[in-house]
């Protein structure tokens, strides 16, 4: 999926994902359960604030500093042993793993959860070139058994539910007995381990993402619940690392200041299970890990994005977070948005990654309400990122026909203010006046996109800026509050 | 020009800089030489005692389960009570560090096997390199006294942490690892470990036993 993006029919998308029942089902179970495990594990640490903006301040630096960090990691990890190479694009990183693989001579491959390796679309490379990849992470084993992509950046398969994973495990494992009992999710988890264990012990190259690279040690790291990532990177001969260069950050102080509000901020831990610090390949005395060790930096238009309105997305930690707070997220889930990245985080990437053209209608999937923002680890602005898109996509009259007349049309009022204020009260009067039965409107010309969903209020007493005007006259202190 | 040349140059441009600015230089040098600590904690900071009690706590609370061992001579005796009490045969899987490898085991009926772990143990033991108060977090270390494959492919990993090696915060022990390292020095593999492995991949509930151990039973060597 992720090689054929469909992120310009998110419109179309979302309208299916609406209508699905089982997606909506699934779907419940982040509204309740990311957001209030955040709060609560926040809400146990005095320092969590201060310590995002500690995260963010570090990101910032490193950030500043890329090129030379980048070097320091670079000739660390050959210090160590292990190998380091560039990709500009996704096509030159999956050529750059494809090499390694042949070398190795391998036939499968096992997989820890990478976004990365996602969105050079490594999968569907390996296949073509013969090589089996194995997705080991519980969600990305189950979508791979769906030929599916992931519809959330750390719970992969969260559109799903325990009844559509149970058919999906008998139509794959057939070797097993048939009349076995998967009723219970822990029967499902305990029969992807057994799969997947003989799975691990038979890869001849692990590949993983990695969380964060740091160039003091020139150690790249991964973060998992499960234990996946350490088997995939450790049982076979070679190891190979996918990160984009963003992932750097200098020290290993400051990346433990990141980690306090990464997984707190995804699953509501206070520390993932897992996190791991790899450093080079086995040693001399070492009696097992990988024999080599490779990492492939991807750039793939990041570096392009320092020094724009864009550079603060750089500072993402893949925390998923965002989304989990997401109003919009929450109706439509993760495969509406069309490509590999879903939610906020998303729509301000995809656009960079794959252009404006092809992506435009995703910084439009946002209310504005800033719930993002909030819950952000490193602080991105992020709807203030998305509005940079949208006034991109407007310039670049990339916007419908109609919108854009719209948008035009309320311009020309909004210039005059008098105008305005006489036209709006005027539409206050007559909406009010028609609507005096039932107060509502179940459908209005040129707003069908609203009431074909819900009833549009009918409007009661004076506009906005009448009111407020009134309010200013009536109390001191000029309205405010005191 | 290489791929390498290309990216370093386009982030410069990006940037608006060379790389050649001797004060960017400087800051780089001297971050990764200082490696400032941050911002502290406070939970972390108490005296050796109540990082000890806090690091057991915040272990159990991820579901580790944690004792007591009075001395290293009481460990072979305190692996026998947890396979015993977890219906486990007394087979056990242990590197080659000399702290437990030359306990006396015959003492108890456990047949120990040597070196790395193929996937075939049920239970393993390791030393960890140390204990974080903070979030009850192992930090285990790669070597040849220590595999990392026991660490992930037993059913039950069982752990051995000296007391005088747990620390209130993560910082201090990475302080602690340079001591005993060297400077911008790692072992191959750091793993921070913190409760047994699970995932809630499944309708976001979490269960126990994903793909690493079911269990981590830790034993707190006093001093």
């Amino acid at each position: 999926m992720s090689a054929h993006p469909t992120t310009n029919r998110f419109i179309d998308n979302a309208t299916e994902a609406l209508a699905d029942p089982q997606l909506q089902r699934a779907m419940t179970n982040v509204r309740s359960g990311f957001i209030d495990k955040r709060a609560a594990v926040a809400a146990k640490l005095p320092e969590f604030e201060a310590l995002r903006d500690s995260a963010r301040d570090i990101k910032n630096h490193a950030l500043a500093h890329l090129d030379l960090y980048l070097e320091r990691y670079e000739a660390n990890v050959t210090a160590a042993g292990g190998h380091v190479h560039w990709a500009r694009t996704a096509e030159e990183a999956r050529k750059i793993i494809l090499g390694i693989c042949h070398e190795a001579g391998a036939k499968t491959v096992t997989k820890g959860k990478s976004m990365i390796s996602e969105e050079i679309a490594l999968n569907a490379a390996l296949d073509a070139a013969g090589i089996v990849p194995v997705e080991t992470d519980l969600g990305e084993y189950i979508i791979q058994l769906r030929d599916e992509a992931p519809s959330h950046i750390i719970a992969p398969a969260v559109h799903l539910n325990a009844t559509q994973v149970e058919s999906d495990f008998r139509r794959v494992h057939t070797h097993l007995d048939a009349d076995r009992d998967l009723s219970e999710p822990v029967q499902l988890l305990t029969e992807a381990r057994q799969v997947l264990r003989s799975k691990f012990l038979a890869a001849d190259v692990g590949i993983t993402g990695a969380n964060f690279l740091v160039a003091e040690t020139g150690s790249s790291i991964i973060v998992t619940n499960e234990g996946n990532g350490d088997l995939t990177q450790t049982l076979p001969k070679t190891h190979i690392v996918i990160a984009s260069l963003e992932k750097i950050v200098p020290t290993l102080e400051d990346v433990s200041q990141i980690l306090r509000v990464l997984a707190r901020s995804a699953t509501g831990q206070e520390m993932s299970v897992y996190t791991t610090f790899s450093t080079g390949p086995r040693r001399a005395t070492d009696l097992d890990g990988p024999e080599n060790y490779h990492v492939v930096i991807l750039d793939n238009g990041r570096s392009s994005m320092l020094g724009t309105a864009f550079q603060d997305m750089l500072r993402c930690i893949r925390c998923g977070a965002c989304m989990n707070h997401c109003p919009v997220y929450h109706a439509v889930g993760g495969h509406a948005y069309g490509w590999v990245y879903p939610g906020p985080m998303g729509a301000v990437l995809t656009p960079t990654l794959l252009g404006v053209d092809k992506a435009g209608h995703l910084p439009n999937a946002s209310t504005f309400c800033g719930r993002c923002e909030s819950v952000c680890p490193v602080r991105i602005p992020l709807p203030k990122m998305m509005r940079h898109w949208r006034e991109h996509e407007f310039e670049r009259h990339l916007s419908p026909a109609t919108m854009r007349s719209g948008i035009k049309f309320w311009a020309f009022f909004a210039k005059r203010p008098a105008l305005y204020r006489f036209a709006t009260n005027l539409m206050m009067n007559v909406m009010g006046w028609m609507g005096r039965d039932t107060g509502r409107f179940t459908s209005l010309p040129l707003a069908s996109g609203w009431t074909d969903y819900r009833d549009f209020p009918a409007p009661q007493g004076g506009t906005f800026q009448s009111r407020y005007q009134a309010q200013r006259q009536s109390t001191p202190n000029n309205g405010r509050a005191a | 020009m290489s791929a390498r040349e290309e990216i370093l140059s386009t982030i410069r441009r990006s940037l608006g800089v060379t790389g050649q600015e001797k004060p960017r230089l400087d800051t780089v040098t001297e971050r990764l030489a200082n490696a400032p600590r941050g911002l502290t904690v406070a939970r972390g900071q108490l005296p050796h005692e109540g990082q000890v009690a806090l690091f057991k706590e915040q272990a159990e609370a991820t579901l580790s389960s944690v004792v007591d061992v009075a001395s290293y001579q009481d460990v072979p005796a305190a692996v026998a009570d947890y396979l015993r009490q977890n219906n486990l045969p007394a087979q056990l899987r242990i590197g080659s560090d000399p702290r437990m490898a030359d306990l006396d085991w015959g003492k108890t009926a456990i047949e120990l096997s040597h070196g790395p772990s193929d996937g075939n143990d049920l239970a393993g033991l390791n030393h960890a390199f140390a204990g974080v108060a903070e979030t009850g977090t192992l930090v285990m270390t790669a070597s040849a006294d220590n595999p990392t494959t026991i660490n992930f492919l037993p059913d039950h990993a069982l752990v051995v942490v000296s007391a005088k090696d747990i620390t209130g915060d993560y910082e201090t022990m990475w302080s602690n690892l340079r001591a005993q390292y060297g400077k911008g020095q790692m072992p191959r593999v750091v793993n921070w470990v913190t409760g047994p492995s699970r995932s809630g991949d499944i309708e976001q509930v979490i269960l126990l036993g994903a793909h690493g151990p079911r269990r981590v039973h830790i034993m707190v060597v006093k001093d």
